[in-house]
């Protein structure tokens, strides 16, 4: 559907490099990436905005590149909603009718169905001055979504919401896509990847660095920068020991000796330890967990899903647990426990 | 607290004093001249006719130029090309040069003798001495005031707004009236405004390029040069209030439009 090919562009102060990636028809694409990283052009560059030094834009076979904006049928949503102050709600979602020259009548009951699929009716006669960032979210949304884009382009679209909000607007994305909307997301943060999207690019430093299927992103990731940026708490650099026992290496990081499964040749390497593979008990438990540690709980920090539990076992392994086991255990910071994982749950990318 | 509360008493001494500047001379105007003779001047139809002269001249003016000044002054808010710190140090100019030596300068230019002068006349028009050559000779001494305060109006309305709008469809002729127009107005009316003052209270480049018909300026000063100060003073007054009934209307209309 829409191809990205080698795109590279030279702004003041940064530039954006060689990007290349594939959107299928109903694809949610996420794009993450640090704030400044350059993600902004690239969303301005597919809606023709901006126009790239180097590389070429293909929509169904089709160059686009140098194609008019107008003519394509990508709509964005700008981090900052962009609503135009001067006109009313209603008048600011009738602005891509009105360039399609439709009759008043189709335009008035375009606004009013969009006005109620966001729940925005009761603001339509309103000017924006005043509204909330949330309700100016649902305007920007309804009225880029009234020129019918193919691909709707979203730019951080939930950075300045509450939580609530937050949940809201995504559960709307999702029914979005689900109804076969195809998406293209940039934001810096990898909940919303892991929540919304089915594939993914991971962008730093105006390149894409690892890009695919979400699911294979997260658990493959491909550097350290990688796995920091997706949430992956527990990445190591370590040393394989020469002599296998009973199947298992030994990595070494600070001393900490930990088992795992792995074909790979090379000694030097990271692992990865997703948190909610680690087990937390009062005593050592005679168990299949070939790793078996330790440690004082330094850090109890509340996250989205969970708990996330900090302990000090010579290195800081981060444990993901439910509200009820922090009780169940009585944790507190600076108790003795024990922590348990099973070398399968160890990977190691050399 | 002591500090800043002797400053505010210092600055705002030195405030009035300049307010009584501007205030004294006017004032003064005002109070030595009688109602009658107020009233005697402005049956005068040569003074009538002078003042809608002036009014009509500098509105022309204003208008004309604005339709090339406005969409100028977006340019010069949005592009970035060559030699363009010398294109808006060429636009400041008038208001940097005498404007007697700008009178003369368009004198020059729009005299029988120049090309704009025999296309003129190609159509039985002759600037000098005409409202025509009067409002040529206001708009040059006036327009950087529009041109100044549109682009800085431009200036203000967020690129993205313009993005968005392109985005969703619009030609950017469509963008520019429905965006960027309307979000610099307020700016742009001060303009418009600003340069109808200015083009209404010329008197250097006018006066070289148009001593007949009279406009206001050059009447006020013709009197006082003949008859002397007590003649010229209700003339002026006159003028003076007629002014500010308009520019008060000019201001209230562009904040009702600002507010609708």
């Amino acid at each position: 559907m829409l191809d990205l090919q080698n795109i590279s562009k030279q702004l003041d102060g940064f530039s954006i490099r060689n990007i290349s990636f594939k959107v299928e028809k109903g694809d949610y694409y996420i794009v993450l990436g640090h704030s400044g990283a350059g993600k902004t052009v690239l969303l301005e560059i597919i809606a023709g905005l901006i126009t790239p030094d180097s590389g070429k834009v293909f929509y169904n076979g089709k160059d686009i590149t140098f194609q008019k904006i107008q003519k394509r049928k990508f709509g964005l949503v700008f981090q900052d909603h962009a609503i135009f102050p001067h006109l009313s709600v209603k008048e600011n979602i009738a602005y891509p009718l009105k360039s399609k020259k439709l009759s008043k009548k189709k335009i008035n009951n375009t606004v009013i169905e969009l006005a109620e699929n966001f729940e925005i009716t009761h603001l339509l006669n309103r000017k924006p001055a005043n509204l909330s960032g949330g309700e100016l979210q649902r305007i920007a949304l309804a009225r880029t979504l009234a020129l019918d884009p193919d691909i709707l382009l979203l730019d951080e679209p939930l950075s300045s919401l509450d939580v609530q909000l937050k949940n809201d607007l995504r559960r709307l994305l999702r029914s979005l896509n689900k109804n076969g909307q195809t998406i293209i997301h940039v934001t810096h943060d990898y909940e919303e990847a892991i929540l919304l999207s089915n594939k993914i690019a991971v962008f730093h430093a105006g390149k894409i660095i690892q890009s695919g299927l979400t699911n294979d992103v997260f658990h493959h990731p491909g550097s350290e920068f990688v796995a920091h940026f997706t949430g992956i708490k527990n990445y190591f650099k370590v040393t394989l020991k020469d002599i296998e026992q009973n199947g298992l290496k030994t990595a070494i990081i600070n001393d900490v000796e930990i088992k795992l499964l792995s074909t790979e040749k090379s000694k030097e390497g990271f692992i990865i330890i997703r948190c909610e593979d680690i087990i937390l008990s009062d005593e050592l438990q005679n168990s299949s967990a070939a790793n078996n540690f330790k440690g004082i709980i330094t850090e109890i920090n509340p996250s989205k899903p969970g708990i996330e539990i900090v302990v000090d076992i010579g290195i800081n392994l981060t444990a993901l647990i439910s509200e009820v086991s922090l009780h169940k255990l009585n944790l507190t910071e600076g108790k003795k426990i024990c922590v348990s994982f099973k070398a399968s749950a160890v990977k190691y990318i050399a | 607290m002591k500090r800043p509360q002797s400053i505010n008493l210092i600055f705002a001494f030195l405030g009035g004093i300049v307010l009584l500047f501007i205030i004294a001379p006017l004032a003064g105007m005002f109070f030595s001249t009688g109602t009658s003779e107020l009233i005697e001047t402005a049956k005068e139809s040569e003074v009538r006719e002078s003042i809608w002269l002036t009014i009509f001249t500098a509105m022309g003016a204003t208008f004309v130029f604005a339709i090339a000044a406005i969409p100028f002054s977006y340019l010069l808010a949005r592009k970035k090309f060559p030699f363009k710190r010398l294109v808006l140090g060429i636009i400041d100019l008038p208001i940097v040069i005498p404007h007697s030596a700008a009178g003369i300068a368009i004198l020059g230019f729009i005299s029988r003798d120049s090309l704009v002068g025999k296309v003129g006349s190609e159509f039985g028009l002759n600037f000098v001495g005409s409202p025509v050559g009067i409002s040529i000779a206001m708009a040059f001494v006036s327009i950087p005031f529009l041109i100044n305060a549109a682009r800085d109006g431009f200036s203000g309305v967020p690129v993205k707004l313009e993005k968005a709008a392109l985005n969703l469809g619009a030609s950017p002729f469509k963008v520019f009236f429905t965006i960027s127009l309307p979000l610099a107005w307020r700016n742009i009316v001060s303009g418009l405004i600003l340069m109808f003052a200015r083009g209404m209270s010329e008197f250097g480049a006018v006066v070289i390029v148009a001593y007949h018909p009279m406009v206001t300026p050059i009447l006020i000063w013709e009197r006082f040069g003949s008859f002397g100060l007590q003649y010229a003073r209700p003339v002026a007054v006159i003028f003076i209030l007629v002014s500010l009934i308009f520019f008060v209307i000019l201001r209230l209309l562009s904040k009702e439009k600002n507010n609708a």
